[in-house]
């Protein structure tokens, strides 16, 4: 028992100094690396919330994008359109994301597996034709720009700081999310349904609030990118989007719990430095993708994370 | 406490179930026997909402209870293991007992305490109770297969059953595994004073332990009453057990 807590106590010493590390950055770095590790926390985050039903919930989330994207422009439109205060804006968007994925939920989750992934990618691309279509509402393919933020977070230290922090939270409130009896029996279910299901647990609502609680944290991701860059468009609801959060998910590892936060940060490094070199940068992330299913079909934090606990020389599960 | 009447289900053209009537009483052990084919799986599936029947009802505890989901059979005291095995193989041992048992305690929906500080006690005594305590932190998925029919067991018990349904329950396990669990079972019968139906294979365990047994043959039931009256039932005799030789050959 002693070890256990030591090695707790070693890791929440860890995540004390890598926070903290976090903080003293924008001391440092120059504007354009502060905008580069705010990206990389919202995709971090927005990942993160996919795999929470994709991993942990054996759900087949195909277009996770249209949550992101109407998280943000919920907050984009209260602020540009009705002139809210951001603020309010900003509690809008993620729950506007969770009654989105609520309804699309109910249809879907009669359906299994795949054809719950494919009525959700026709459902989810309806309600970005809208978003695209709507003109003089959403402001279609142009989206909206120049968004005010409140004066705290307007600068870009202050985003930044805004965004380490919300991503923060949110994912402390996720890691205590998947270690609830919630999350143990949502993890139940993704590996034999029909027995969760035998020893009581109704099977669909416990999918369905993993939907929620994962559209919700979808839409706080968005209202983050819409702090990072103050604007909106609709290629934030496309389904190539959904794509791309997939693979940061497998990229990184959709078993581990910040393996989706790593495959979002290669990703994200990759398409930043690869794409000033060449314009074929889906082709790029073709390959990579491809690649990783090859060799890496935990993920690379999966890898890491299988290496380790052969070199620790423990086959237990309760070791992790 | 059980009542199954007039019970039917077909898939396509093919009648599983045709007509079965089953009654359990309380603290009994009955066992249904059968040749395979003969739909005792269905009939399980049936009474436990795996399946929903196509005519016919299940009372239980006074209640109609036919077609309801499974998950609510379940809450209302039926819990059951199924013949193949069917455990959750990337959890620890431990962790597939606490599933059901955080269930049953409905505590499902809990977003924010910690799984590791919940049910442990109740967990560790039913673990305690099928002996496999000692392989707690295993990964369920590596444990032998006579280790996983145990757990069946042991997740089925999760559920604070006061009916414990047993899907041929020592399918596979080699001689020391099945009487290891003959003796499980009157453990659970005298101890817990669970009600047990099982459905075996093995006719030595069924005669050893069940209090009366359930013929069913081609989706009927053609017999319910205590171990020697079937035994020397003619009508069993002929269509059980000469011919369960043949198709066990």
């Amino acid at each position: 028992m002693s070890v256990k807590s030591e090695t707790h106590r070693k890791e929440i010493w860890v995540a004390a100094a890598a926070f903290a590390l976090l903080l003293l950055l924008p001391f440092v770095l120059k504007r354009f690396y502060l905008y580069f590790l705010g990206l990389v926390f919202v995709n971090g985050l927005f990942a993160m919330s996919l795999n929470l039903v994709l991993g942990y919930g054996g759900i087949f989330q195909f277009h996770h994008a249209v949550f992101y994207g109407v998280g943000a422009y919920g907050t984009a439109l209260m602020i540009a359109k009705f002139g809210q205060s951001p603020w309010l804006g900003f509690l809008v968007g993620p729950l506007l994301a969770a009654s989105v994925s609520a309804l699309m939920g109910m249809i879907c989750i009669r359906l299994s597996k795949l054809y719950f992934g494919m009525l959700q990618i026709s459902l989810g691309s309806l309600v970005w034709a809208t978003v695209y279509r709507w003109y003089n509402f959403t402001g279609g393919d142009d989206g909206i720009h120049g968004i005010s933020m409140p004066s705290l977070i307007a600068s870009p230290k202050g985003s930044y700081y805004f965004i380490v922090l919300m991503t923060g939270a949110c994912l402390g409130v996720m890691y205590l999310i998947v270690k609830s009896p919630f999350g143990s029996v949502l993890q139940g279910i993704r590996d034999n349904p029909v027995r969760s299901e035998a020893v009581g647990v109704n099977v669909r609502l416990q999918q369905l609030l993993a939907l929620i609680i994962a559209g919700f944290f979808a839409g706080v991701a968005g209202v983050l990118f819409v702090v990072l860059d103050n604007s909106v468009f609709p290629d934030m609801l496309f389904w190539t989007l959904s794509l791309e959060v997939l693979i940061m998910c497998l990229l990184g590892g959709w078993f581990t719990f910040l393996g989706p936060v790593m495959g979002a940060a290669i990703l994200i490094a990759l398409r930043t430095f690869v794409s000033t070199f060449t314009e074929y940068w889906a082709l790029i992330q073709g390959i990579i993708l491809m690649l990783v299913i090859i060799f890496l079909p935990e993920g690379v934090l999966g890898y890491l994370h299988r290496k380790w606990s052969q070199f620790k020389g423990s086959g237990l599960a309760g070791e992790k | 406490m059980l009542q199954v009447e007039e019970i039917k289900k077909s898939f396509g053209g093919f009648q599983a179930v045709d007509g079965a009537n089953l009654d359990v009483k309380k603290s009994e052990i009955v066992a249904v026997i059968g040749p395979n084919g003969a739909g005792k799986t269905t009939l399980f599936n049936l009474i436990t909402g795996i399946l929903k029947p196509d005519g016919g009802r299940v009372v239980f505890k006074g209640e109609e209870i036919t077609g309801w989901p499974a998950y609510r059979i379940c809450k209302k005291g039926v819990s059951r293991s199924f013949q193949v095995v069917n455990i959750f193989p990337r959890l620890a041992v431990f962790e597939n007992v606490q599933i059901s048992v955080l269930s049953q305690q409905r505590k499902t929906y809990d977003l924010l305490s910690p799984s590791k500080t919940l049910v442990i006690q109740e967990t560790q005594n039913i673990l305690e109770s099928v002996r496999l305590t000692d392989k707690a932190r295993h990964v369920s998925g590596s444990l032998s297969h006579g280790d996983q029919k145990v757990l069946e067991i042991a997740i089925a018990l999760g559920s604070k059953p006061e009916l414990l349904i047993l899907d041929e329950p020592t399918a596979g396990m080699s001689p020391e595994e099945t009487s290891r669990c003959i003796d499980l079972i009157r453990h659970l019968s005298t101890d817990f004073g669970l009600t047990i139906l099982f459905c075996e294979h093995d006719m030595e365990l069924v005669f050893a332990i069940a209090h009366r047994i359930m013929v069913m043959v081609h989706g009927r039931s053609i017999i319910q009453a205590l171990p020697e009256e079937v035994r020397c039932n003619r009508e069993v005799q002929d269509a059980y057990l000469g011919e369960s030789e043949v198709q066990d050959a």
